[in-house]
């Protein structure tokens, strides 16, 4: 089964090509919806299968390396089209396939009708293409040319309705954000290629060669400026502070994309090339330091811009800002493990958030369609009791949450304590450790308190809706429910598979089965700690202590969003009208766009328009202009040459030949 | 003897492409050059080229000329009026003047170098004139003469139509 | 037998002469028999160099300079008419509309 892994890629390839190129004819929205979900289908089998060969192998044999074939090939350096699979790689198969068809599936009944129908799955399965290349590449280009694609497709889809500037303004955003942060990525592949070529003759960008050349790059200034370029690829590809601010915006495009782009697999491309690069990170505390502090600032800043949003996506999307925090938290305190678990079950349950809230909006949509009002359908103010109306995304949504609130026994619980913990007691930064511990707290108690103020406003209390419209509201079609489902059972028992050592112990001998899994992929990072005598802290009791504490936090926000939201409605607007400056820099996302609107594209507009109309239009327009009226203005003063008068020819004539004779007689 | 002689005739030669260039009456400019053409066929007879002489005399000044004479008499073109420019005149006589000027140059500071051949006088008068320029011409100069002839075929035809009434 | 140069200063003044007349002239058929003047000054000059150098070459040449002379004035000669029928003069200071 190893060697059919290019047909992973490949299906949604040939599944895009097909929708893309025919789409328009073939009219018929099943058609193009089975082949697009289809070939995401496929590639799930394939995935299944080598996940089940892997576990066949035992733990050392787990890599299998297909070089489909030979790219480039210049000198010294050499790369090709392959893909590696490993334990790793394999977790992420899983996930974007699994979840892709998912998404897939829903797309068919929420996109019902729409123009572009086929344009969309042409993209979708681009996306996906990208997103297997980037995850199953055996070398850092065929990773950055994913890493490149799905920008490209998450620009082409935030823009999907064109029609909208809001739209096409988004989509350009993310786009230009993205760019920023690959300009870094680049950086660093072109440094790390240097240095191993220039010092040590080893010229390579093979994960696994690179990998096996660990040794050779000595810790210090330079592996952690690698790492850090790396890292700024991964904050504009991911999300962090500072290229964060693409994400709330791209919620312009349609649901679904959300859901699958913005929640489940391209912002976890960041999480996921440190993961492959554990390796160069565990050389630089400096670098591990920043991200740790990186991931713990966005994670507390995008929590607190939550609690005030009203649009019931942006919630979602500053959700998914601040969770992929917790996932660089991890990375930047060296669990590696850890934050790949969170990945795998952030994608479960904010998949089936955002599936719910787009079953949500849909629902609101028809129900305001039919009293021919305009108010939004996504604003959760115009919300409330929508349980007994649309019973399963009611279900769903309510797993979904209170496993991101991180209620024990739920997939959330065990991957945020295990982080937290690991904030708190890793080896690498002693001092901070508790700042970070602190600020993954607080940022948890606040999820928990925003999520289930969403819930409440959502779909408990009394309807804001009309009478007339609240009768129109059902529940959505199979196609739509069916994912949630299986998405909400995998919110559920998904976080099973990675239940911490200490819990796993108390319950009868069972180690980590994900910790384990991963293992050899981080074999040299956990030597490389243990050989250089740093020492975690290993104490049960502090553990327990801080589990329950993370636990008790956690119901605290649940208390007060009940408190506020479902008990006491009025109170909120009495705490805005108390509180209206912090209130308004909340809401306004602490006018972090406006910051760097004034600093950074108002200034590269301005010079935009100074190098269009000083440069462009005055020199090269005039160069070139100038050139024609240069030969104007002569051929305005040869024509008079021509006066029509045989006389003046002939004297022209006689004039000549006396010139060159004199010439040749006096030289 | 015979300098007196060349002295003469270049004399009336010069005199008359004078009354050319200057007469009002195209008609006594174009009797001023059959005089002209009279004294270089006294030159060729001079420098032992009899035959041209006689070419020069008949092509020229009997046949150039007189369909000159017939051009004037038919378009019956008028004696000259009115101002000339003088600034067209001024420069005109400058720039030629200038042309003397550069040949005479010529002929003082420069050298013959041409290679001498084999003709003499004493030959052109054993053989005759006639005789040296057919074998010349006929054998050497084949494909000119040959080529001439076209050339005079095309400017028959060319004569008759643009001249015609209606084509 | 007369030095060289001296019919070269002849043909040299009746080349001058004539230059003059085509650049004086405003009637089109006096210029061109000052045309026909120039092409016999160098005509002058063949020969006498033909006699001088003793070759026979110098004197063909001028057959042909006549033959083509010929012919150029029959089809000179012929324009002028042709273009007398339009115009009604041939003073070349007519002959102007070819002017940009």
């Amino acid at each position: 089964m190893f060697d059919l892994v290019w047909l992973i890629p490949l299906c949604p390839l040939i599944g895009s090509v097909i929708n893309g190129l025919l789409g328009k004819k073939i009219k018929n929205e099943t058609i193009i919806g089975g082949i697009a979900a289809g070939s995401v289908f496929a590639s799930f089998m394939v995935a299944c299968g080598i996940l089940f060969q892997l576990l066949s192998l035992p733990a050392e044999q787990r890599v299998f390396e297909k070089t489909i074939f030979t790219w480039i090939q210049s000198g010294n350096f050499k790369a090709d089209i392959g893909f590696l699979i490993d334990p790793l790689s394999a977790i992420m198969l899983m996930v974007v396939t699994g979840i892709g068809f998912l998404i897939h599936l829903y797309s068919i009944g929420y996109m019902h009708g729409e123009e572009g129908f086929y344009r969309y799955f042409c993209y979708l399965n681009l996306f996906t293409f990208s997103m297997l290349c980037l995850v199953a590449g055996n070398n850092l280009l065929l990773m950055f040319i994913g890493w490149e694609g799905v920008g490209l497709c998450s620009y082409l889809l935030i823009g999907y309705y064109f029609h909208k500037k809001s739209a096409g303004d988004a989509g350009k955003k993310a786009f230009v954000m993205n760019r920023v942060g690959d300009f870094g990525f680049l950086l660093g592949l072109f440094t790390l290629f240097w240095y191993l070529g220039g010092t040590h003759n080893v010229w390579t960008v093979n994960f696994r060669e690179l990998a096996a050349n660990a040794d050779l790059i000595p810790a210090g200034a330079l592996v952690t400026a690698v790492c850090l370029f790396f890292f700024i690829g991964a904050t504009g590809k991911s999300a962090q502070i500072p290229l964060y601010t693409w994400l709330p915006d791209a919620m312009e495009g349609p649901t679904p994309v959300s859901a699958l782009i913005h929640a489940a697999t391209m912002v976890t491309a960041g999480v996921y090339m440190i993961a492959r690069m554990n390796f160069l990170y565990i050389k630089s505390p400096t670098a591990l330091l920043v991200i740790a502090c990186v991931g713990a600032a966005t994670a507390l800043f995008a929590a607190t811009i939550g609690t005030a949003q009203n649009d019931i996506k942006r919630v979602l999307a500053y959700s998914t800002v601040s969770q992929l925090g917790y996932m660089f938290l991890a990375m930047g305190v060296g669990a590696f493990g850890a934050g790949v678990f969170h990945l795998m079950t952030h994608a479960f349950f904010k998949a089936c958030l955002f599936l719910g809230s787009g079953s949500v909006i849909h629902g609101m949509h028809h129900a305001l369609h039919h009293e021919h009002s305009d108010a939004d359908p996504q604003d959760m103010r115009n919300m409330g009791g929508l349980k007994s109306k649309m019973p399963i995304t009611f279900i769903t949504f309510l797993l979904a949450t209170i496993a991101i609130a991180g209620i024990p026994g739920f997939a959330g619980f065990f991957s945020k304590d295990e982080i937290l913990w690991q904030a708190f007691a890793n080896p690498h930064h002693h001092q901070a450790n508790i700042l970070l511990w602190a600020a993954g707290a607080v940022a948890a108690g606040l999820t928990a308190f925003y999520m289930f103020r969403l819930v409440f406003m959502t779909f408990f209390g009394k309807t804001r809706l009309s009478d007339k419209a609240f009768h129109h509201l059902h529940e959505s079609p199979w196609v739509i429910t069916v994912p949630l489902v299986v998405l909400a059972f995998l919110s559920v028992v998904g976080g099973y598979i990675g239940v911490p050592a200490v819990i796993g112990h108390t319950f009868g001998n069972f180690p980590n089965y994900f910790e384990l899994w991963l293992d050899p992929v981080f074999a040299y990072s956990k030597h490389y700690v243990e050989a250089s005598g740093a020492h975690g802290v290993h104490n049960v009791a502090l553990e327990w202590g801080l589990m329950g504490v993370s636990v008790l936090i956690a119901c605290g926000g649940i208390g007060l969003a009940a408190a506020l939201y479902l008990i006491n409605p009025g109170f909120p607007e009495k705490f805005v009208a108390a509180f209206p400056v912090l209130h308004r820099a909340v809401y306004n996302k602490w006018y972090v766009d406006e910051i760097y609107d004034f600093m950074i594209v108002n200034p590269c507009k301005s010079l935009g328009q100074f190098l269009w109309r000083g440069f462009d239009v005055v020199v090269v327009d005039g160069m070139v202009n100038g050139v024609a009226a240069t030969v104007r203005g002569f051929s305005g003063l040869f024509r008079h040459v021509q006066t029509g008068f045989v006389h003046n020819y002939a004297f022209t004539m006689v004039a000549g030949v006396v010139l060159i004779v004199g010439v040749y007689l006096f030289r | 003897m015979e300098s007196i002689f060349f002295l003469v005739v270049a004399a009336v030669a010069v005199l008359s492409s004078i009354l050319v260039v200057t007469c009002k009456n195209p008609i006594n400019s174009a009797l001023s050059l059959v005089m002209t053409f009279f004294c270089l066929a006294t030159f060729y007879v001079m420098l032992d080229a009899p035959f041209m002489a006689a070419i020069q005399v008949i092509v020229y000044a009997g046949a150039i000329m007189v369909l000159i004479i017939f051009v004037i008499m038919l378009l019956n073109v008028k004696a000259e009026t009115g101002k000339r420019g003088t600034h067209a005149v001024l420069a005109g006589s400058v720039l030629g003047l200038f042309v003397l000027f550069l040949t005479c140059w010529f002929l003082i500071k420069g050298s013959l170098t041409g290679v001498p051949g084999t003709i003499t006088k004493a030959q052109i008068v054993a053989e005759g004139h006639t005789e040296l320029i057919g074998k010349a011409m006929f054998t050497e100069f084949l494909l000119p003469f040959e080529i001439t002839s076209i050339l005079l075929l095309a400017a028959i035809v060319g004569a008759v139509i643009l001249a015609k009434k209606k084509i | 037998m007369l030095a060289l140069h001296n019919y070269l200063i002849v043909s040299a003044i009746l080349f001058a002469i004539g230059t003059i007349g085509v650049l004086t002239r405003r009637n089109a058929i006096v210029m061109f028999m000052c045309v026909e003047m120039m092409l016999n000054a160098v005509n002058l000059t063949f020969i006498a160099f033909s006699r001088y150098l003793g070759n026979i070459d110098g004197q063909v040449f001028v057959f042909f300079v006549m033959t083509v002379a010929a012919a150029e004035a029959a089809v000179g000669l012929a324009l002028m008419i042709a273009f007398y029928k339009n115009r009604e003069s041939i003073d070349v200071e007519d002959i102007n509309i070819m002017k940009l």
